[in-house]
């Protein structure tokens, strides 16, 4: 977008510069190529070069996108293929199952409680992270450390963690006193199992990118803030928070896309991978799931996938729009 | 799975991108309108991408080995405990040009979910794979995606009935059984002794009855001396029920029956009854950790619902115990609960070793040796009849004769039921409903089978 506009000086000011020179017939067409192609050259180079992410990104992203579309519209088996088309049917029998609306409920509730707590927490230890600590390298490694484990190993261990009767966190709370949860029963109780199983893979990681933002703010305005008698938590409040702005931004979206997408870890909490037997903890992947694989309607699947990437794309809005009045409101301040 | 992790790619090579990126674009405030466009631009070109990764399929890496030349490699699905390990390679080492993969999927649900997906992308599937009893109906709907694999000399290999539910309308035949699943009871006789009742196998047999009041009446009296419930969940007992009803979920036009059939309403409230009023279930959910783990507490369950496959799996779970032990009987008469076939995909390159492969395992040399191994009971006539099979003894289960307690288990099985197209959507529906009451506790057995009915109608 900006590559034209960047461009547009410099042609202005060779062609300013050639005006004034009388050109004649004999020459004019061998200069005037060879500008011609350091022109083409400057001008469209750029998309040549970031073309093959669009190229691929249209083949393998936005084919099977529109083709899902088209899946949706129709009567679809998953091993018939495809069947007759019956434009809005699709949609319509997935709004009016109660089971599509538990998976939002449960999509959004585990989003919510995992994505809220995940950011707070990533910029609280990326500003413990950024003070000058003894062998920071390993600190700033080790909380990558959960990221490596891969989501299913982490379900696995956690959903025995949780386990309702012989668990070790129902151990620890009866000790205390507390009765037992049931983790795999209560539907809050679940999605704060999984959301713990979100916040344990991917705290770490955002700390990381909110490090990598924090050193990248200029260290003048903390000792500007010093010099004007603010303490750490103001300085943190004004500087740090405001200066972080674009990666907030950042962090927000994809945890959002991340966390509407949910499905490795309420899969692997219990042994079926159906979500509980009252879809307590089923999200809108694993409903997707059941009815194009375990049901076999491709029809049914894709248009909850449709209604998925609507859902995320308007969440993700709401979001930035948020997230830019909540910032720039304290950059004022 | 996979699919996920190209997800968690993306997002952290995109992620990577960005946060290189956040720092410079960190400077100015008056360009707001186009930053809220590269937003907009980023969250959906983003969620482009992830939401078209999330639906694409998984492919297996199977079906490797050219067709032509000696070295053949053959890959095979199997689920649960089959016990083909050391078959594999006896008959690798019969045939030196043959190589087999076993890819092992744990739970039968996710075998036929693979299937199924295999079947749909038109590749992935094994050479062979295998296809449980409870959803055989359900892909004799696709018949031109499996091989024909009818052999005049193995006609009479197998059981009657095992053989007929595996042929087609047309004749052809999907698939060669392997296993079948007459069922015992399995009991601790060391929490009988405590609760002072009788231990001997033929003493329990006749304490247990052969009918299900009978048996709960036998758990009304156990539960009252014992600290233990009397069965690990009404799930295991459910499996027990329902194989012995004629026509359970859907009729033989395939119309779904299950909620209107006063038959399955009856054994629902007997059952949660049983469980809920009288305490005789522990509460835990088949397959679940929990119920894993409880086979080494103390306080456990002292009976269970035993098809031979189902020995290995305790003996696994209760490693170490003693007091396991297998009474000759079964409430409400006999009972077939599972059992599989081995089916022949066409989409495979190696057909025809293929189909050798399977008619070898499914050998009763083979079933005999399979249940030696893992308790798969055989299913071919020939080795039902078998000495060895009739000899043969379980050092788990207190030495216990379960080749002929079993063998005894299968001529007691009077009714093979009707499974149609949707029975382990149904009875994978009717044990949820079941285990909201049970396990869960979360609904009362009337508001847990109105929650039914809506799945049943979510189905229709």
């Amino acid at each position: 977008m900006s590559a034209p506009a960047a461009h547009a000086p410099v042609t202005t000011a060779r062609s300013g510069g050639s005006a004034p020179e009388p050109r004649t017939g004999r020459r004019k067409p061998k200069v005037s190529f060879r500008h011609r192609a350091s022109a083409w050259d400057r001008r469209y180079s750029p998309y040549l070069y970031i073309s093959p992410f669009f190229l691929l990104f249209a083949v393998v992203g936005l084919f099977p996108l529109i083709y899902t579309g088209w899946v949706a519209t129709h009567d679809w088996d998953l091993i018939m293929g495809q069947g007759e088309f019956i434009g809005t049917e699709n949609f319509l029998a997935v709004l009016g199952e109660r089971a599509f609306w538990i998976s939002l409920r449960n999509t959004l509730s585990i989003f919510i409680l995992s994505s809220a707590p995940q950011v707070v927490a990533a910029i609280l230890i990326a500003y413990l992270l950024d003070y000058n600590l003894r062998a920071k390298t390993f600190w700033r490694m080790g909380v990558l450390v959960p990221y490596v484990v891969t989501p299913v190993a982490v379900a696995l261990i956690f959903s025995n963690l949780f386990g309702d009767r012989f668990g070790l966190v129902n151990s620890i709370l009866e000790t205390v006193g507390i009765d037992a949860i049931g983790w795999h029963s209560g539907t809050l109780p679940s999605h704060l199992a999984i959301a713990t199983m979100v916040n344990f893979r991917w705290t770490g990681y955002n700390a990381l990118i909110f490090l990598a933002a924090m050193q990248a703010v200029p260290r003048d305005l903390y000792e500007a803030a010093e010099i004007d008698g603010a303490g750490k938590v103001r300085q943190f409040i004004s500087v740090t928070i405001p200066n972080l702005r674009p990666t907030i931004i950042f962090v927000i979206i994809t945890s959002t896309i991340g966390g509407l997408q949910i499905f490795d870890e309420p899969r692997m909490f219990d042994q079926y991978g159906r979500g509980g037997t009252d879809g307590q903890w089923q999200t809108m992947t694993m409903y997707l799931y059941e009815l194009g694989w375990t049901r076999s309607d491709f029809g049914q699947a894709s248009a909850v996938a449709v209604l998925l990437f609507l859902l995320i794309v308007a969440i993700g809005l709401v979001n930035f729009i948020i997230t830019r009045r909540i910032s720039s409101s304290e950059v004022k301040r | 799975m996979r699919t996920t992790d190209h997800n968690q790619e993306d997002h952290s090579s995109s992620a990577r991108a960005a946060a290189q990126l956040a720092p410079a674009r960190a400077g100015g405030g008056s360009r707001r309108r186009s930053r809220l466009l590269q937003g907009v631009a980023l969250t959906s070109v983003m969620t482009l991408a992830l939401t078209a990764c999330g639906g694409s399929a998984e492919g297996d890496d199977s079906s490797g080995g050219a067709a032509e030349g000696e070295d053949v490699t053959l890959s095979v699905t199997t689920f649960n405990e089959f016990g083909y390990e050391d078959l594999f390679e006896e008959y690798e080492e019969l045939n030196d040009n043959i190589t087999i993969e076993h890819n092992k999927i744990d739970t039968a649900e996710n075998a036929r979910d693979s299937l199924r997906n295999s079947l749909g992308a038109g590749q992935g599937a094994s050479d062979i794979e295998p296809i449980e009893v409870d959803w055989l109906a359900e892909f004799q709907q696709y018949p031109d995606r499996f091989e024909d694999l009818t052999d005049p000399e193995l006609e009479d290999r197998w059981l009657d009935w095992k053989y007929e539910d595996a042929v087609l309308e047309d004749g052809r035949l999907i698939g060669y059984g392997t296993d079948s699943g007459p069922q015992a009871v399995c009991y601790r006789a060391d929490l009988f002794e405590e609760a002072g009742l009788p231990t001997e196998r033929e003493e329990v047999a006749e304490f247990l009855g052969d009918s299900w009041e009978d048996y709960f009446a036998a758990g009304r009296e156990f539960v009252a001396e014992s600290d233990s419930a009397w069965y690990s969940g009404s799930d295991n007992i459910w499996q027990g029920m329902i194989n012995q009803v004629e026509v359970p979920y859907q009729n033989e036009e395939g119309e779904i029956i299950a909620d209107t059939n006063p038959e399955v309403k009856d054994l629902y409230d007997q059952l949660l009854e049983a469980s809920v009023e009288d305490e005789l279930s522990a509460g835990l959910a088949q397959w679940s950790g929990d119920w894993s783990d409880a086979f080494q507490r103390d306080e456990t369950f002292a009976t269970m619902m035993c098809p031979g496959w189902m020995l290995g799996i305790i003996e696994g779970n209760a490693a170490e115990v003693e007091g396991w032990d297998i009474a000759n009987t079964f409430p409400g008469g006999g009972g077939n609960w599972g059992g599989s076939y081995l089916t022949v995909p066409s989409q495979g390159e190696n057909i025809e070793e293929a189909k050798k492969l399977a008619a070898w395992l499914t050998a009763p040399e083979q079933q005999l040796k399979a249940f030696d191994v893992v308790g798969a009971f055989p299913s071919t006539t020939e080795a039902l009849e078998s000495e060895e099979l009739l000899s043969s003894t379980n050092e788990f289960f207190n030495e216990a004769p379960t080749g002929e307690i079993l063998a005894e288990r299968a001529d007691a099985v009077e009714t093979q039921p009707l499974k149609g197209t949707e029975y382990l959507t149904i009875n994978v529906a009717i044990q949820d409903a079941i285990n909201r009451v049970d396990v869960d506790g979360i609904d009362d057995p009337d508001a847990s089978w109105e929650k039914f009915v809506n799945d049943m109608e979510a189905l229709r």
